[in-house]
């Protein structure tokens, strides 16, 4: 005991006392908000977060609140602005089903690693635990989903809990957290002593220290490695660690490919990127996971979407694992070498230590498998001789305007997996979408998001027909905000990833995957939003154009072929070198 | 419960701060991969303002590490720790309540008792209450001896257990609260030292 409590007084943080002024819980949160940096919420008022919304009427100078259209609405604009600013995401609901609503995000930040607070009201502390109107156990809900969350029954608690709660977002591995602040905290007046950062919790270690063992023994790996691989994540990005990333694959000459989170840590167009992994990923990158000899896995966690079946996965090579979560090593592919850290602070050390290197062949027989994926799959795709229009050469349009300088987020589905093959992605965090949660319904309040977080630069949301229809009242939210962002809906008239599988496995028992859309042009004009739908082919370039040149938010419906298949697959359960091309 | 596969009970210690709700973060880890709790304790430790649990499961060993990783990356939770029963040393507390009657009328009911040590906690004119305190086999068995003769009720508690070669967590604490832990804290004791790789 006595021990414990001198080691706190030596390691708090002494702090330069300003004279307390009395202020209430929900202004000490705002005041909190602003020197965290925080400039804009996503959010939507309700009984129990009143107190928040009445001190935020006198902080509107400071902080930019975007009122959408539901909560799941809010939390996925929040993370579409994280992804996009590499800040923390901020979110406000209220108790009940403000909260509940807010779960789905949650989830899917959670599984993406991407740093958010959410603030939300709860009941009086006095009427916790009676079924109070809009009372729900927001803790217990969402404590699964959560990197941590906390209920504050008393504004005294405020400055030190949102302080923790920004640390905890956006240190070390980063996530969502959820703060729960009870109605009277938000009311009550207290002496209001300042705001100090967080920068230490003693059970918290976000980084773990690194080994130059490791670094020693990764680096004999990879000199003696005739085939190293590099399978890289989003750590890359999360760790700001592209520039390091980029100076270890050059010095080093490995292919490297990458997770659907981890597009745009270097272009696309970059000599050593051999491109994407996983059950739709590019051939040579799945079938080479199993010729490897030594397989470098960088900033991501083995997704069984990437591995296939882990029997059959990489059993051949050796694995370095590069990881700033000491959870994430040896769950789901064992390691030979464990190389705990922030890959900013590893890359550049492992880099240090390898030889330079070319190894022309090895990668000579991942374009020699492009090529055949070419041949099969991609010229079709990119270049049909089909009337009907193919997603692939939408985005293939796209590119030849954009560049590859778009921010695209796309839902979840064919477009998706389409969207992330095809792409062009010169720059980091200009890739977002739902990886780990596949949440549908996630791309257009997301985009909105986005565009928040990267003001200056084109954000297309590619969007299919189902998943549009989830979330489309945040297009009321595109109103109000006159955000500009392009969306593209690319309507095959069916859910088409799960119409796929009931074609290749289900003997095409389509079993409620056709679905009718609404009119997508006539309902954007009602929410003032302009839009064209085509199903020409000779109308794609000049109406892209007409979209990116239009001042504002516009919506682009294109009819695609109905029952195309992405391909390559690897099918559930099989191998990534069983991957078809058809 | 049964071994199967190198399944065998771990004991597992977790040192935390005293926080509402960290219960429920813990008890999910094993729920959400439907692995039942055999045993949960909760008490203080020898650190003032440190909590420990003591979760006592029948997995692997593969298992029981993955677990533990997860158990550690809760932002509570200061160091996580298993051991097998041979690593440590193991209590758990039962009592018996059975009819004073009974008792008074049977010699050999007294007898047993005290061949398994046990102690009276309570006489009632109506009942009276026994308590033992041992390892599982040992409270099972005076369960066992006790059922023909009309046991009223029975309750075990959760089973405590102390690191046979722990040094305590005060010293470590220290380096806790530092803004750079020493490597010996910061150490993770899921490292496998000999060839220095993961054995998991």
């Amino acid at each position: 005991m006595e021990v414990a409590q001198q080691a706190i007084s030596e390691a708090t943080v002494q702090s330069v006392e300003s004279p307390a002024k009395e202020i209430t819980g929900s202004a000490a949160l705002l005041e909190a908000l602003i020197i965290e940096g925080v400039s804009t919420i996503f959010g939507y008022p309700g009984g129990a977060i009143m107190p928040i919304y009445d001190a935020l009427y006198d902080y509107n100078e400071q902080l930019k609140h975007v009122l959408v259209r539901h909560e799941q609405g809010g939390i996925h604009a929040a993370q579409g602005y994280a992804r996009t600013s590499g800040k923390v995401g901020v979110v406000f609901a209220t108790s009940g089903p403000g909260a509940t609503n807010l779960v789905t995000g949650l989830a899917d930040a959670q599984i993406d690693s991407t740093p958010l607070v959410c603030i939300t009201g709860q009941v009086f502390a006095h009427l916790l635990g009676t079924d109070a109107f809009q009372e729900t156990d927001v803790i217990n809900i969402t404590t699964p989903v959560t990197k941590w969350n906390y209920q504050v029954t008393d504004a005294t608690e405020l400055p030190e809990v949102i302080a923790k709660a920004f640390y905890i977002a956006r240190s070390g591995r980063p996530g969502p957290v959820l703060i729960d602040i009870t109605k009277n905290a938000q009311i009550q007046k207290f002496k209001f002593k300042g705001y100090t950062p967080c920068n230490h919790i003693r059970s918290y270690r976000p980084k773990p220290i690194v080994r130059p063992q490791f670094i020693q023994q990764a680096a004999e790996l990879i000199n003696a490695a005739k085939k190293p691989f590099i399978l890289f994540g989003q750590g890359v990005i999360l760790g700001g660690a592209e520039k390091e990333f980029a100076a270890f694959v050059e010095k080093s000459g490995i292919p490297a490919a990458w997770t659907v989170l981890g597009a745009g840590a270097i272009p696309t167009s970059h000599p050593l990127n051999v491109g994407m992994l996983g059950m739709h990923g590019n051939y040579g990158p799945n079938v080479l996971t199993n010729s490897c000899d030594v397989l470098i896995a960088i900033g991501m966690r083995f997704d069984d979407r990437v591995t296939g079946r882990l029997d059959k996965y990489a059993k051949q090579a050796k694995v370095i694992h590069l990881d700033i979560d000491p959870a994430e090593i040896d769950k789901n592919v064992k390691t030979t070498v464990p190389v705990w850290g922030d890959c900013k602070e590893t890359l550049p050390l492992l880099t240090a230590a390898i030889e330079e290197k070319t190894h022309t062949e090895w990668l000579q027989l991942f374009h020699d498998h492009t090529k055949q994926e070419f041949d099969l799959v991609i010229e079709q795709e990119l270049n049909p001789t089909t009337d009907e229009m193919t997603m692939g050469e939408v985005i293939k349009q796209l590119n030849e305007l954009t560049k590859g300088e778009a921010v695209i987020v796309t839902d979840v589905g064919q477009h998706q997996m389409v969207a992330c093959r095809y792409a062009q992605f010169n720059n980091t965090r200009s890739n977002v979408t739902s990886g780990g949660l596949g949440t549908m319904g996630f791309a257009l309040p997301a985009a909105i998001g986005a565009k928040f977080g990267t003001p200056e630069k084109e954000v297309v949301a590619i969007i299919g027909d189902g998943g549009f229809q989830m979330t489309l009242q945040e297009l009321g939210t595109v109103m109000q905000e006159n955000t500009d962002i392009k969306i593209i809906i690319l309507n095959n008239r069916f859910l088409g990833m799960v119409r796929q599988w009931q074609e290749l496995f289900n003997e095409r028992r389509y079993s409620f995957v056709d679905m009718k859309s609404p009119d997508f042009v006539q309902l954007a004009s009602a929410y003032g939003i302009s839009g064209k739908s085509i199903s020409d082919r000779k109308d794609l370039p000049s109406t892209l154009q007409e979209m990116l040149a239009h001042k504002g938010a516009y919506l682009l419906e294109v009819i695609v072929t109905r029952e195309n298949n992405v391909f390559p697959m690897v099918p559930q359960g099989c191998s990534v070198s069983e991957i078809r091309l058809k | 419960m049964e071994h199967q596969e190198g399944k065998q009970e771990f004991n597992i210690t977790v040192y935390t701060e005293n926080q509402v709700g960290l219960l429920n973060r813990i008890a999910i880890i094993f729920t959400r991969r439907k692995i039942n709790i055999d045993s949960l304790n909760t008490s203080p430790s020898e650190v003032g303002s440190v909590h420990r649990f003591n979760i006592v499961i029948t997995e692997t060993e593969d298992v029981v590490r993955k677990l533990c990783r997860q158990i550690e990356k809760q932002v509570e939770v200061l160091k996580v720790y298993y051991h097998t029963n041979e690593d440590v040393i193991w209590q758990e507390l039962a009592l018996y309540k059975l009819s004073t009657d009974v008792i008074a009328e049977k010699v050999s009911v007294e007898r047993l008792l005290r061949e398994n040590g046990a102690r009276t906690v309570a006489i009632r004119k109506d009942y009276t209450v026994f308590e033992t305190t041992g390892h599982r086999e040992e409270t099972d068995n005076l369960l066992s001896i006790l059922q023909p003769y009309g046991l009223i009720e029975f309750v075990r508690s959760a089973r405590v257990a102390i690191i046979k070669d722990s040094e305590g967590f005060n010293a470590k604490l220290r380096e806790f609260e530092r803004l750079e832990p020493g490597e010996e804290v910061i150490e993770n004791e899921f490292l496998n030292e000999g060839d220095q790789v993961f054995t998991m």
